[in-house]
């Protein structure tokens, strides 16, 4: 190959690569349309926070940091907040270890990791905030049936193998009027540890009457089903299999086209809407703790039986520090959170959340205000 | 291969005094291939140049022996307390509980065997068509096609693993599912082919991440066997030729037993790589909550696949432990696997 040949060669690759780069803009900023005067962010402190943690808020935290830097923007700020999605695990070790500024976690820190990241946060506790709430949706695949009613205890049964047939009396009885295949249910479930396998985990727990009974934790404990990799990989293999059934967030079920189950909690059957899982958020407890932290009661969202509340919701933690920040961070980190609690919220349904309700809106800033630096 | 020392000696013997790039005395470059005689090895110089390249050699085989070192020692030094409280047999139990650092629970046979048979299936797939390529590329191929399609097949090296996982998860496992629907259906009585716990349908089973690693692994088992293969001598290709030996029993009879120990070699590092691949793997292979059964239609998870899908979600360093103490079995493995490699090419050499 002589050098001319050569030269042409990388010619083509260098042009073929920058076609490819072309094709992979990615930019989150900027073109948000929101009104910074309305704004309680004050964008003051540090430029530039980093967090890592739950992958199941990635979305919403694009949305959030977004129109936090439009907001900013306006008011003449030039701030960015980097999230990385690597794991609720990974971001309250990265919080303890100090590497980050605060962390996002599917569940509330605890135990000897809440004791190492009060040491982080110069001996003051963590508060765990919630501030992402995402609907999990039982999303199946059966030819015919787009109408199917389950509630927590037959739920339970499938993802733990006491029920292996769609047409099982179990069923039958909660889905009276629709004829439902003489078929093997193929429960799929999450491969990799998660914080929405936890959740739903718990929700079983609490709701079904003791049907469930191999505990919670983000490693599927049912012992039966197939695992998938992430919530795009369930969502695609119900998506491929016939007669199966997974829980994913909605947002996934969405985009795959299933079908997602109505859910009866006891005063009939609830579908999955916005305002169905507000409504359960709204009549979430706290767990009696320290003043500010709002660790939630899952059992009360897990376990209402309101009617139209939809019970399964994923409730996802930002883990800040309650003092013990320099001044700079502190500022910065409640500025954020505030412009996330409020006009973050905005078109949050769009992307597969429920956006707090009102009430929930006051008790969080009011614990936002809370966080101090010392 | 190892015909260059002997070819050197007396060239040196005959010119002593020969000095090649113009070094005052000429002495360095001739004590290499001359018999050790004591006035030649005293007058010896060594310059600074020879003393930095040689500590930099050195050194540079010091530190990638320090950090293997490093590496067990800091994978055993991490596992030992998870294993400590581990209340099953590490290495015969197929369970994994791990979430609770009271109550563990978990041991590495399945990820073991699902490590074993993928990487062996993949090797079984590569190794023939590798050796097509490598042979077709030094004997048949015609001079103008022999770069392009050399510098394609190496290409195939250099794409990411994620994104044989994306193509092998989302374009390839629906291609093949017919064809392992039949192999189930004709071919279910033969144990590898047995239905087992991973949905045909679904694809996300030992046959299809198989193949993908099969074509993982293939360029580096080509590449390797067709170096060794260009080097055979003319003069054994032309000793064949000149017996009446057609093409075929010139590659059977000369280039193919001079080059075995390289294509050994290279499929043994193309092993190497299919037992630690993890993100292709992490996307296409499901789990399951079946124990395996030695079935490609098995689905389940690699030792490195499963650390990876346990990694996000680890509360503190026992529960990170257990992972790690999978992770010092795969270590030993593949530790084992070239040990094997080594000897078999040792062996071959006399």
């Amino acid at each position: 190959m002589n050098l001319e040949r050569k030269v042409a060669l990388l010619g083509a690759v260098a042009a073929g690569a920058l076609t490819l780069a072309a094709c992979g803009t990615d930019d989150n900023s900027g073109s948000v349309d929101v009104d910074a005067s309305a704004s309680a962010a004050t964008c003051d402190g540090k430029a530039n926070l980093s967090s890592a943690g739950s992958s199941a808020q990635k979305n919403a935290m694009d949305q959030f940091v977004s129109t936090y830097i439009a907001v900013c923007n306006q008011k003449g700020a030039n701030v960015n907040v980097a999230y990385n999605p690597t794991g609720s695990g990974d971001g309250r070790t990265q919080f303890a270890a100090k590497q980050i500024d605060f962390a996002g976690s599917d569940s509330a820190i605890t135990g000897e990791q809440a004791a190492q990241a009060a040491e982080r946060c110069a001996g003051n506790p963590a508060w765990n905030l919630p501030l992402v709430f995402g609907p999990v949706a039982l999303a199946y695949n059966i030819d015919g049936v787009d109408d199917l009613v389950l509630d927590a205890e037959t739920t339970a049964k499938i993802f733990n193998g006491s029920i292996t047939k769609w047409n099982d009396p179990a069923i039958a009885a909660l889905n009276e009027g629709i004829e439902l295949p003489d078929a093997g249910i193929t429960p799929i479930v999450r491969s990799d540890s998660s914080g929405t396998t936890d959740n739903f985990q718990q929700y079983l727990e609490t709701a079904s009457n003791g049907a469930w009974t191999s505990g919670a934790g983000s490693d599927f404990t049912g012992g039966v089903g197939e695992g998938a990799k992430g919530s795009a990989g369930v969502a695609q293999a119900v998506a491929g299999s016939p007669n199966s059934i997974t829980y994913v967030e909605k947002s996934f079920a969405d985009q795959n086209g299933l079908s997602v189950a109505r859910i009866d909690n006891g005063s009939g059957p609830v579908e999955l809407t916005e305002e169905t899982a507000g409504k359960a958020i709204e009549g979430a407890e706290f767990v009696p703790a320290s003043e500010g932290d709002l660790t939630l009661d899952l059992s009360s969202i897990f376990g209402s039986s309101e009617e139209g509340a939809y019970p399964l919701v994923l409730a996802t933690y930002e883990i800040v520090c309650s003092a013990g920040y320099d001044a700079d961070t502190a500022a910065a980190v409640k500025s954020f959170l505030i412009s996330a609690a409020t006009e973050g919220q905005d078109g949050l349904a769009e992307q597969g959340y429920v956006p707090l309700p009102e009430t929930f809106k006051t008790r969080l800033t009011e614990s936002i205000d809370a966080i101090t630096a010392e | 291969m190892s015909d260059a020392p002997v070819t050197s000696v007396p060239l040196s013997t005959d010119e002593p005094t020969r000095s090649g790039t113009g070094g005052p005395t000429g002495s360095t470059e001739d004590t290499i291939g001359t018999p050790p005689s004591p006035e030649r090895t005293r007058k010896t110089v060594v310059r600074p140049g020879d003393r930095i390249f040689g500590s930099l050699a050195t050194g540079s085989a010091v530190l990638i022996s320090v950090i293997i070192g490093a590496i067990a020692v800091f994978l055993v030094w991490r596992a030992v307390p998870a294993l400590e409280r581990n209340q099953v047999n590490f290495l015969t139990s197929r369970e994994w509980i791990t979430q609770d650092v009271a109550d563990m629970a978990f041991g590495v046979l399945d990820l073991f065997q699902v490590t074993v048979l993928v990487s062996l299936f993949a090797l079984a797939l590569a190794m023939p068509v590798a050796l097509g390529i490598a042979i077709f590329l030094t004997m048949y191929c015609p001079d103008r096609v022999r770069k392009p399609l050399a510098y394609v097949i190496d290409l195939l090296a250099a794409v990411p693993s994620i994104v044989y996982g994306l193509w092998g998860m989302l374009v390839l496992a629906p291609f093949l599912r017919p064809v392992a629907e039949w192999l189930n259906t004709n071919l279910g009585w033969f144990p590898l082919f047995a239905t087992g716990s991973g949905s045909i349908m679904g694809g996300g089973t030992i046959f299809t991440a198989g193949i993908v690693l099969a074509v993982m692994i293939l360029p580096t088992i080509a590449a390797v066997s067709r170096e060794v293969f260009v080097q055979t001598p003319v003069s054994h290709v032309e000793a064949a030729l000149a017996l009446g030996a057609t093409r075929w029993e010139v590659v059977r009879t000369a280039v193919i037993p001079f080059g075995k120990s390289g294509y050994i070699s290279g499929s043994m590092l193309g092993l190497g790589r299919a037992l630690g691949e993890t993100m292709a793997l992490y996307l296409i292979l499901r789990t399951t909550s079946q124990p395996f059964s030695w079935s490609l239609f098995d689905g389940g998870a690699t030792i490195a696949s499963k650390i990876a899908l346990g990694y996000a979600e680890f509360n503190n360093d026992i529960q990170a432990g257990a992972y790690i103490a999978a992770g010092l079995v795969l270590f030993v493995l593949t530790f084992v696997v070239n040990a094997a490699a080594r000897m078999i090419v040792a062996g071959k050499k006399d």
